[in-house]
């Protein structure tokens, strides 16, 4: 899967979870940027991104995660 | 909604929660609103989220009040005063095996083990005598799922100092604690994490990262399972089970197979799975639920199949039995119509899916579980919840015996051509009192059941109809009706306050299955001679319509009451004056004196 194919897959996610169809997330994305990402729903969206790319997060992965781009790595690195 | 329904996508939920909650909210729905104050021993975020979406899906529009992260117990000992002012309907306590505060050591000797757990249980007693002395409410409270791992093994279980045993032993202490207090519900998480799977059902990820003691995925589940007890506490369970026969209640086609193949009964794994399934179906008459049949099938064989020896149900187990060549759609309006129940708290259980759809397409509202094979139907069924049982009267039992004995009145009526004369005939005696403690629970039980003969819809928890009982601010009368059928049970629950010289009518309520028997007119008869005795002016009464009340529209009018105002949204007001003379209207029944 490319990282574009990823980016395309994961936008539907986050607008899914943060109800608004035209969120579009990027490399540099981070909490800060999109409205009413707060810690709780971090957990829905790293639930909903294990569930769409069936990949399953460690720990150890998700406190190290520091912006978007980082998850796509992640992803793409679990993808093989 | 479709996607809230059993079984439902747990991640799907999860995902689409804000979407989905906006467009519960946007349907057109008569929501009845209800405060539930969420007290947590971990984090609740979600667990109140999904909470939200299952309950708007059943009617009911909750408003939350949740802890602070694991304050759960120091909220209702301090007083919290945004929990007391917050004053909420239902409490529900989620706590797990997280919040044990502490286990035994390893080889901790009995007397010892036992000090630990009555101070554990000690600390859940303190909180609940407080929330019952203070809030008067329901509770929901969980108890404990299994601990994570096992130090001693197997032996954990049995050894006095280990965690299943204890775990195990505190759950008998809270499961105690409910079988002796009234509106104390126990979520049993330790079955709902057995069948989900405990490794699935606890992800210490989860607990580490969020303070999350369920795993997200699992999450769902355990608010479903609140959902359940709490619609049940509002009278919105299902009432009725409606039944398909061929490959359903047993194999094979009885019209074609003939009766003597049919699969039921011990001599075949088939014949076995529907005999586990019908004596399934069977135990819910033993819980007030009634059942139906709706089968496309000549009469004659439905009734032969039934006859079968090895049938565990019998014609006489079902209130009604429609085998014939309609819709099985326009069978089961029928049969609601008949019942004077109303199509949305039926359970419409058949093997085709075809039928299956017809169902759901032409009558909304009613539960159509996906069964698929018949070793699955009772899990299918089962686990939905449809019937979740919070309170269980002798009455329950009786119900379907109650609805039979209905029938045999709607042909004794056939065969008069005066109705007064048939009202005679049924040889009707009431009982009509002031509210009595045996009869609370029923009483209670009957203001959350009744939708359609209910003039304010206000619906009383056990706790509120005792503070009736108990106050002399209110006038408060239950009605029996016994016939020559059959004692019908408490049919009729009446409440007014007094305001000074005036009776404010706070609920009139009459259970459908006496309609038309004139014991409206008998309760109002003793209503207006309470209210004299009292020395009361004036009796006001409310009508509030919701979209199941239509039928008492006009009762106060019948009752002899004169409309005082009306409003935009058909609410009604109406008075009753006592100072002038009064003749009881009813002449058909004989009411005991008290």
């Amino acid at each position: 899967m490319s990282r574009e194919e990823v980016y395309e897959r994961l936008n539907a996610v986050f607008a899914d979870v943060f109800d608004d169809p035209d969120l579009k997330v990027n490399d540099e994305t981070t909490a800060a940027d999109v409205d009413g990402w707060d810690s709780l729903i971090h957990i829905t969206l790293i639930d909903s991104v294990e569930e769409e790319f069936d990949v399953s997060f460690d720990m150890r992965t998700i406190v190290k995660l520091k912006n978007v781009g980082e998850m796509v790595d992640v992803i793409l690195s679990e993808l093989g | 909604m479709k996607e809230l329904e059993y079984p439902f996508d747990a991640r799907y939920l999860i995902k689409k929660k804000k979407s989905l909650k906006r467009e519960l909210l946007a349907a057109d729905t008569k929501y009845i609103d209800k405060k539930i104050a969420v007290l947590g021993g971990s984090t609740t975020h979600d667990i109140v989220a999904m909470l939200e979406l299952f309950l708007l899906n059943t009617g009911i529009r909750p408003t939350f009040y949740e802890s602070e992260y694991s304050k759960f117990w120091e909220d209702v000992m301090f007083d919290n005063p945004e929990l007391v002012s917050f004053a909420p309907d239902i409490i529900y306590i989620h706590t797990t095996n997280r919040n044990i505060s502490a286990y035994p050591s390893i080889g901790m000797k009995e007397e010892d083990v036992k000090t630990l757990l009555d101070a554990e249980y000690g600390r859940y007693k303190s909180m609940w005598d407080k929330i019952e002395t203070v809030y008067h409410c329901p509770v929901i409270q969980n108890n404990f799922e299994f601990p994570s791992y096992r130090i001693l093994g197997n032996s954990d279980c049995y050894d006095a100092s280990g965690r299943v045993n204890f775990i195990n032993s505190l759950n008998a202490m809270f499961a105690a604690y409910a079988r002796e207090h009234k509106d104390f519900y126990i979520e049993d998480i330790q079955y709902l994490s057995a069948t989900y799977g405990l490794d699935a059902w606890a992800d210490p990820l989860y607990w580490h990262m969020y303070k999350y003691a369920v795993s997200m995925e699992a999450i769902p589940t355990l608010s479903y399972s609140v959902s359940c007890i709490i619609k049940s506490i509002y009278g919105k369970n299902k009432k009725a089970l409606t039944l398909d026969l061929d490959n359903t209640l047993w194999g094979g086609i009885v019209g074609d197979d003939g009766v003597e193949n049919l699969a039921i009964g011990p001599e075949t794994s088939m014949g076995q799975a529907y005999t586990e399934f019908q004596e399934y179906i069977k135990s819910h008459k033993d819980i007030g639920v009634i059942l139906t049949v709706d089968s496309k099938n000549d009469h004659e064989n439905a009734i032969a199949g039934l006859n079968h020896p090895d049938s565990s149900l019998k014609e006489d187990d079902f209130v009604v039995i429609k085998a014939n060549w309609d819709p099985k759609s326009k069978n089961l309006v029928d049969t609601a119509a008949e019942l004077n129940l109303l199509p949305e708290s039926f359970v419409f259980v058949d093997d085709n899916p075809a039928e299956r759809e017809i169902i759901k397409a032409q009558v909304p509202g009613v539960a159509v579980p996906e069964i698929e094979n018949v070793e699955n139907y009772i899990r299918a069924i089962d686990r939905a919840g449809y019937f979740e049982v919070t309170s269980l009267s002798a009455d329950d039992a009786k119900r379907n015996e109650m609805y039979k004995a209905n029938a045999q009145r709607a042909a004794l009526e056939a065969s008069f051509t005066d109705y007064g004369q048939y009202l005679d005939s049924l040889e009707m005696t009431g009982i009509i009192r002031g509210f009595e403690p045996v009869l609370l629970d029923r009483i209670a039980q009957l203001t959350n059941k009744s939708n359609q003969f209910n003039l304010t819809t206000k619906r009383y928890s056990r706790a509120d109809i005792e503070a009736v009982a108990d106050s002399d601010e209110y006038i408060d009368i239950y009605g029996k009706l016994i016939d020559k059928f059959g004692d019908n049970g408490v049919v009729s629950v009446v409440i007014g306050h007094i305001n000074e010289d005036v009776l404010d009518m706070d609920l009139w309520i009459m259970s459908c299955r006496v309609l038309k028997r004139d014991m409206e007119f008998a309760m109002m008869d003793s209503l207006v001679a309470r209210a004299g005795k009292a020395g009361l002016k004036k009796i006001i009464g409310y009508y509030y319509p919701t979209a199941k009340n239509n039928m008492v529209r006009e009762f106060y009018d019948t009752m002899g009451f004169t409309k005082v105002s009306e409003d935009n949204d058909g609410n009604t007001v109406w008075e009753f004056d006592l100072t002038g003379d009064y003749t009881d209207q009813n002449t058909h029944i004989k009411v005991e004196k008290e």
